[in-house]
């Protein structure tokens, strides 16, 4: 089976160099001083030309036989006994759309970066975080094993803290970076055990070998038993919901939003957090021998994403209300993940980068021309006064809440129809609720940031500008892409079909013959969730635009849920009482009575015991000759005395 | 006349002895200098009776040395002696304590 496969591997000789420029770009960066632009030229052009070369190969690609992949040995990293690790890369179908996503995206957003951190006194210090992060996602979607990948995996966790606090002179920017670090680290600890444990079940199917390599996983993935495949799906699925913010290891993603907002679009929106999902499609096989695996998978999707959604209704900053969207909509990935719909939930990754990306930098736009703010309360009737920004953010609104024939309408029914027709109607219900309430959110977002009256204060409100060019026409492409984006992916039998699905099929699978299609065709299942998304748009046109007083009167009227969902459903509070603050007490525990006192108490106990006996003895030392002459002569009598009396 | 080896022992080891009682007793660094050239020659005396009894000149060799050493001894002695006599203004061994723990 193993060499049936082998004809299908084309050798290419470049893929390194796709996540070198990046790396390059860091050098450079790191090396440049603040001063000069050179850095505002380099960084964008190190992801370019890794851009380019990353099209070229999967153009290369494209020509070939169906399922056939390319294939680069680096370096062999790691020989020990039975256990091999390569430094490698491939692309293969699902490489291919996750490489181009990350680098076309992650150019659009770093030419925005120019325009918008471009002043900044660090902007070196900036893009040398960002090429670096460019390195390390690279690695990790383009690792030919899971060592490369985790190698990648935990670069993306370094640079996202780095960026997450990279305004560090506040303290909450800070907390909020090692906040990201330390949830991070509870994922990762799943993330490490399932790799251990996977390595270790699959080594007997493969006569004893040890190897981390996805052709490894898939040849031998089948010969799992059934339990331990749930175990190790579920350690791996940790690490997953702590990369892409799924209960209960989400409260990370929305704090990250105190960096700079491209990094919010392109880490926490467009490509890191994605990596979870890019994981357990890479390991389907594993999470396919396990339905226990997945039915939990497609539960904490759907919960998170109907949890994600209901905080993001009340939320007031421009930035926490898109964050906990990327949270819901990370939710509906895993969802699709879940119902084995592998190809789809990589599908949703490609068009909400693209709407999402689009999102945030309209909202950095917005913040860019507000002077730094961010609350919506502030906000208000900035449509004629940015119209370029008005404009794109429409679009990316129209494009998650599911307005037919965007990229986001195409993905998200994909991701319901699979749901539904998959035999989950529960979660089909919650996942369909779930896209209403986002259509309502985003179009409350909407209305109250670009219509109305401005509510800024006289300052902010004179300053009020559209923005440079650097940064609208990336919002421009990154709006056309969230128009046409999804056409790539349209329902079976609709003109030329699921071109992406057919592109994945063979890395992901087909997914699972519609059992449950029963009395709803796909056509009614849009019907009613197009209908549903305009009853969310309308209810926030009916809230916010005709009747402003409304939402003040149902916040009083419902104080307990409207607080409870402002407070985030004070979850943050919940982890303080329940894990942060015995943990506190733990430590000082540990530091002022075991350290402290037990530890040091011995060393200096130790001491003192020696310093105690040597002021007893100093007394011997009395500096007068006479009585050490006199000790000397008690020594040679006491030895005269021993050979005289022997 | 010949003066029987015991005797001559004996008178070694009254010499010894006196020497012994004037470095502890004495306070004097000077004398206790001389009571310790006072054991050295003690010493000698020892050897040279040994070796007339035994008919061996290797303990006169060994008295060559010692009064060579001595020599040298009493050369460094002394001037340490004026040295830290001009330092301190004393001889007194009691006072010449730093080293008190």
């Amino acid at each position: 089976m193993h060499e049936a496969h082998e004809a299908l591997i084309l050798h290419s000789q470049v893929l390194w160099l796709i996540p070198v420029f990046p790396l390059l770009g860091f050098l450079i960066a790191v090396a440049a001083n603040n001063s000069h632009g050179l850095v505002k030229i380099t960084s964008p052009l190190a992801v370019l030309a890794s851009f380019a070369v990353a099209l070229a190969s999967v153009l290369s690609l494209t020509g070939a036989d169906e399922g056939a992949r390319l294939y680069q040995h680096v370096y062999t990293w790691i020989v020990a006994g039975p256990f091999r690790a390569d430094i490698a890369f491939r692309i293969d179908a699902l490489s291919a759309v996750m490489v181009l996503i990350v680098t076309g995206v992650g150019f659009l957003i770093h030419v925005y970066s120019v325009g918008y951190m471009g002043h900044d006194h660090d902007c070196a210090r900036f893009f040398a975080y960002l090429n670096l992060f460019m390195f390390s996602m690279l690695l990790l979607v383009l690792g030919d094993n899971l060592l490369v990948l985790f190698v990648g995996w935990e670069g993306v966790g370094l640079c996202s803290y780095l960026l997450i606090g990279f305004w560090y002179e506040k303290d909450e920017n800070a907390a909020a970076g090692k906040k990201a670090f330390i949830v991070n680290r509870v994922g990762d600890m799943g993330f490490v055990l399932g790799l251990f444990l996977l390595t270790w079940s699959l080594a007997p199917a493969a006569g004893g070998a040890l190897s981390l390599d996805f052709a490894h996983v898939e040849a031998h993935a089948h010969t799992l038993a059934p339990a331990t495949a749930t175990v190790i799906a579920l350690l791996l699925l940790v690490g997953a919901a702590g990369k892409s913010a799924q209960l209960p290891l989400y409260v990370w993603l929305p704090d990250a939003m105190a960096g700079p907002t491209p990094v919010s679009a392109l880490i926490h929106a467009a490509t890191m957090v994605t990596a979870g999902i890019y994981m357990i499609a890479r390991l389907h096989v594993v999470f396919e021998m396990s339905p226990t695996a997945l039915q939990v998978v497609a539960t904490l999707g759907a919960l998170t994403a109907l949890f994600a959604a209901t905080i993001a209704l009340v939320q007031t900053d421009i930035k926490k209300v898109l964050a906990y969207s990327t949270v819901s909509q990370l939710g509906f990935m895993v969802l699709a993940l879940g119902v084995g719909a592998f190809a789809t939930a990589i599908f949703h990754v490609m068009t909400h980068a693209f709407f999402k990306a689009l999102l945030f930098l309209g909202a950095g736009s917005v913040i860019h021309g507000m002077s730094g703010e961010q609350d919506v309360q502030k906000m208000g009737g900035l449509r004629t006064k940015m119209p370029v920004t008005f404009w794109t953010f429409l679009v990316g609104t129209l494009a998650i809440a599911g307005a037919p024939g965007l990229a986001g309408f195409f993905s998200k029914d994909e991701i319901l129809w699979h749901t539904w027709s998959s035999g989950h109607t529960v979660l089909w219900l919650i996942a369909t609720i779930t896209a209403t309430l986002t259509a309502f959110y985003m179009f409350r977002l909407l209305f109250l940031t670009f219509f109305g009256d401005l509510r800024a204060d006289h300052d902010v409100a004179h300053h009020v500008h559209e923005s440079p060019a650097v940064m609208t026409i990336p919002l421009v492409i990154l709006a056309a892409l969230s128009i046409v984006g999804g056409w790539v992916g349209l329902p079976e039998h609709w003109l030329w079909g699921n071109k992406l699905g057919e592109f994945l099929a063979p890395v992901t699978g087909h997914p699972h013959a519609a059992e449950h299609a029963g009395m709803l065709g796909e056509g009614a299942l849009m019907a009613i969730a197009t209908t549903l998304a305009i009853a969310g748009a309308t209810l926030a046109y009916v809230f916010y635009i005709r009747l402003p007083g409304l939402p003040m009167v149902l916040s009083w009227r419902l104080r307990g849920i409207y607080e409870l969902l402002r407070d985030k459903y004070r979850v943050d509070e919940l982890y303080d009482a329940i894990i942060v603050t015995p943990y506190v007490w733990l430590s000082t525990m540990l530091w002022k009575v075991v350290d402290v006192q037990l530890i040091d108490g011995f060393v200096n106990g130790l001491a003192g015991a020696v310093a105690a006996n040597g002021t007893l003895w100093r007394r011997a030392q009395t500096g007068n000759v006479q009585h050490y002459a006199l000790a000397f002569l008690g020594g040679v009598v006491l030895i005269l005395a021993y050979y005289v009396i022997r | 006349m010949i003066v029987p080896t015991e005797w001559v022992l004996m008178l070694s080891a009254v010499l010894f002895a006196i020497g012994v009682v004037g470095v502890l007793v004495r306070r004097n660094i000077i004398v206790i200098f001389m009571a310790i050239e006072l054991m050295l020659n003690a010493v000698n005396l020892t050897f040279v009776a040994l070796a007339r009894s035994r008919g061996a000149v290797d303990g006169q060799v060994v008295v060559f040395f010692v009064m060579t050493v001595a020599a040298a001894e009493a050369a460094v002695g002394l001037a340490i002696i004026i040295a830290s006599f001009r330092n301190r203004t004393t001889v007194n061994a009691d006072e010449l304590a730093l080293l008190r723990g």
